[in-house]
């Protein structure tokens, strides 16, 4: 009991330190979101109530952008995964060079990503970019494509530029997980007949649910929350902004500060319900990932 | 851990002396800025100036006016005219002190006088002030006050080739009309440069077709939220119809929806080269190609309905001081130096960019630069020039018309009606942007 209580006053300085940076803005947001509040027209301030979020969640561009929002979160998402456990599976068995090899995965994600957004950029670019000249072979590729001219290119690009960055991570993420599945499993696994299929879907990729849980929760929720690449490369042209480009529009450039706050309410919203989806889908209980339960 | 124990027995970190000493100089240091940040290390006071990117001018310019009371210093601000708005006004939202003077464009100068980001400028500094053009009076006045000190003001008028004008047949010393070119270009294989791209300088151009068609697309804008919409009006229908004529004419040139003020540039020295409008800066432009040059002639900006002044698109930039400002009244003697006809002229001369004054364009050395008929024009087109409406909300009504008229190429006669929708939806909150 005593130490229960001496344990609360050790965390009470963190636990208001947290309330003091994240609860205050989080609070502070909520107020604003229920103002019709314009940086440069404060003047006009009214309370309207829940009148942002209604507008919000009636108005088209606000599901065009959450759509688009999604596509790039389950597409990149979905692809890092079988990329990164690729990744994952070479840094976990190779013999040679393995420091290096380690480090030369990992180098897209030391990458700021607003730089590596501009090479994509670059290299997508209609002039001057080497993807068309080195892709033109492909069917659906040729010298004049541009990639930022219509809807479905631009997203192409966008998405390709974040699963370049981000599959390192996921790779990082599950090579730890792979290297708590007991080898001891594996060989009697291949003593008693089960092929490289076998292992893998009967004994590598459940012992590791709660290393993938983590890893597609972390960035999924990332994902959901894309602004850079999209900022960079088409500035939301061509239909392709993202919820986040969305709240920045009408917080940053439109001053509109009521509006932006709804909408990053929303945005926060969102996040936790993907965050519990998919606490839900795999299952698994947070603590048992962290080996807290064992 | 190994901790180092002193004799008497009190445990501290290694090295926590020169600590205190660290923290005592960064807060010393903090302080000096603080301090330097008004005052140059010479004692005098330090003026801030944020300018709009430029060749150069208008850091020469802080130079001269710099006195023995204060120092003007530049500082630079992005090169969309959209992101200098969001940099000042955010740093002026916050009461930031570091900002003494701005360069300030007009579509956003009506925002920052309702804000009070601006000081009006007072009696005493409007008499010193150069008498400056109607349209860059109107463009720079707010609430029946000047808020900003016209310092250039830039105007579109129509440049074509003359042996195309000659081709097909147009009399250019007579007003001539946007109809009249289209047809003419598409006619005799031209084209007609505008800009169209998603941007402030498309709406430039459907504010001038509405106004040269009579109308306006915001009356009263001064009652901001409020402001009565008035897009979707005979002017603005005009307006539509003329955008949709081109569009749709082989005198659009092939990248009409992504046009801009530099896009134009090339194809207008081409054998297909025929018309454009643009700014005043691209006489200079054309300076190295002397077959362009001496091919190029200027006139008037098109009429919307024939027989009817057309009001060509005003640009330029006012001197603003800010309310946060901590020197005042050395900022005001800054801003008349700065706005000095000498300084107008010298300006026009580096950057291409017009005086916003008459006085202004008595300066020699711009006189020798520019043909007499061309800077004439220029001072003709300032005073007949129909500014973007001062409300603001501006960026607001200005992005729902880039929503609602762009690509060019969609634009009919009912656009008008439905962008006067979308406006209203989007002032009163009814819409997202």
């Amino acid at each position: 009991m005593a130490e229960n209580r001496l344990g609360q006053k050790l965390v009470a300085p963190a636990v208001i330190l947290m309330l003091l940076v994240a609860g205050y803005p989080m609070f502070q947001a909520i107020y604003l979101s229920l103002y019709r509040y314009r940086l440069t027209t404060p003047g006009d301030r009214s309370f309207v109530g829940l009148s942002n979020y209604r507008v919000a969640l009636t108005d088209s561009l606000f599901w065009r952008d959450t759509w688009n929002t999604v596509v790039i979160m389950v597409v990149t998402v979905a692809i890092e995964l079988v990329i990164g456990f690729v990744f994952a599976m070479v840094m976990h068995r190779i013999m040679i060079a393995r420091g290096l090899m380690r480090t030369a995965i990992l180098i897209p994600y030391g990458i700021v990503t607003v730089v590596s957004a501009f090479a994509w950029q670059f290299a997508f670019s209609l002039n001057n970019g080497w993807v068309n000249s080195w892709f033109h072979w492909l069917p659906w590729i040729g010298p004049e494509t541009n990639w930022f001219g219509d809807h479905w290119h631009a997203m192409f690009a966008i998405m390709a530029s974040e699963i370049w960055k981000t599959t390192p991570f996921m790779s990082l993420l599950l090579l730890a997980g792979l290297s708590q599945v007991s080898e001891d499993m594996l060989e009697a696994a291949q003593v008693d007949g089960a092929t490289w299929w076998q292992r893998l879907y009967k004994v590598i990729l459940p012992n590791m649910r709660a290393a993938i849980m983590v890893a597609v929760l972390f960035r999924a929720l990332d994902a959901f929350r894309i602004f850079d690449n999209i900022y960079i490369m088409t500035s939301g042209a061509q239909n392709t902004e993202s919820s986040s480009f969305l709240t920045y529009r009408q917080t940053i450039q439109q001053m509109q500060l009521g509006m932006g706050s709804a909408l990053s309410v929303l945005l926060f919203l969102a996040v936790l319900l993907i965050a519990f989806l998919i606490v839900r889908l795999f299952r698994v209980d947070l603590a048992s990932a962290r080996g807290e339960a064992r | 851990m190994h901790v180092p124990r002193r004799s008497r027995g009190v445990t501290r970190f290694p090295g926590g002396r020169s600590v205190r000493r660290l923290s005592a100089t960064f807060a010393a240091l903090a302080t000096a800025a603080a301090l330097l940040s008004a005052c140059s290390s010479s004692g005098k006071t330090t003026l801030v100036w944020y300018i709009n990117p430029d060749t150069g001018g208008q850091a020469v310019i802080a130079k001269s006016c710099s006195t023995d009371q204060y120092t003007i210093k530049t500082q630079v601000l992005p090169t969309d005219a959209g992101q200098q708005r969001v940099q000042l006004a955010r740093r002026l939202a916050a009461g930031d002190s570091g900002i003494d003077l701005m360069s300030i464009d007009p579509a956003y100068t009506a925002e920052f006088a309702a804000a009070n980001f601006v000081v009006p400028v007072p009696q005493s500094v409007e008499a010193q002030l150069p008498h400056a053009f109607k349209g860059a009076v109107t463009a720079s006045t707010w609430n029946n006050h000047l808020v900003v000190a016209p310092f250039w003001s830039n105007v579109q008028a129509l440049w074509y080739r003359k042996s195309f004008a000659q081709k097909a047949g147009l009399d250019m010393s007579k007003p001539v009309t946007w109809d009249q070119i289209i047809t003419a270009a598409a006619d005799h294989g031209g084209t007609v440069g505008v800009q169209a791209n998603k941007y402030e300088g498309y709406v430039v151009w459907i504010n001038a077709l509405v106004m040269g068609a009579g109308g306006n697309i915001v009356t009263n804008p001064g009652a901001g939220v409020n402001a009565n919409i008035d897009i979707n009006s005979q002017a603005g229908v005009t307006a539509a119809n003329i955008i949709n004529k081109l569009a749709h004419s082989k005198a659009a040139e092939p990248d009409l929806s992504v046009s801009n003020e530099g896009t134009v540039l090339a194809p207008f020295a081409t054998s297909a080269g025929a018309f454009q409008v643009n700014w005043t800066f691209i006489y200079q432009n054309y300076s190295s190609d002397k077959t362009t040059l001496n091919d190029m002639g200027w006139a008037m900006y098109p009429e919307s309905v024939a027989g009817k002044p057309s009001r060509p698109p005003y640009g330029g930039i006012g001197i603003g001081v800010s309310s946060t400002s901590n020197h005042i009244a050395d900022d005001w003697k800054a801003v008349e130096c700065i706005t000095s006809p000498q300084n107008q002229g010298q300006y026009a001369v580096s950057s291409g960019n017009m005086p916003s004054s008459a006085a202004g364009y008595q300066f020699p050395a711009l006189q020798k630069a520019y043909p007499a008929s061309l800077l004439q024009l220029f001072q003709k087109s300032v005073n007949a020039a129909g500014p973007r409406p001062l409300s603001p909300y501006w960026s607001d009504i200005s992005g729902a018309i880039q929503s609602t008229w762009h690509p060019a190429d969609s634009v009919t006669s009912s656009t008008p009606a439905s962008s006067q929708t979308f406006i209203q939806q989007v002032l009163e909150g009814k819409k997202l942007l």
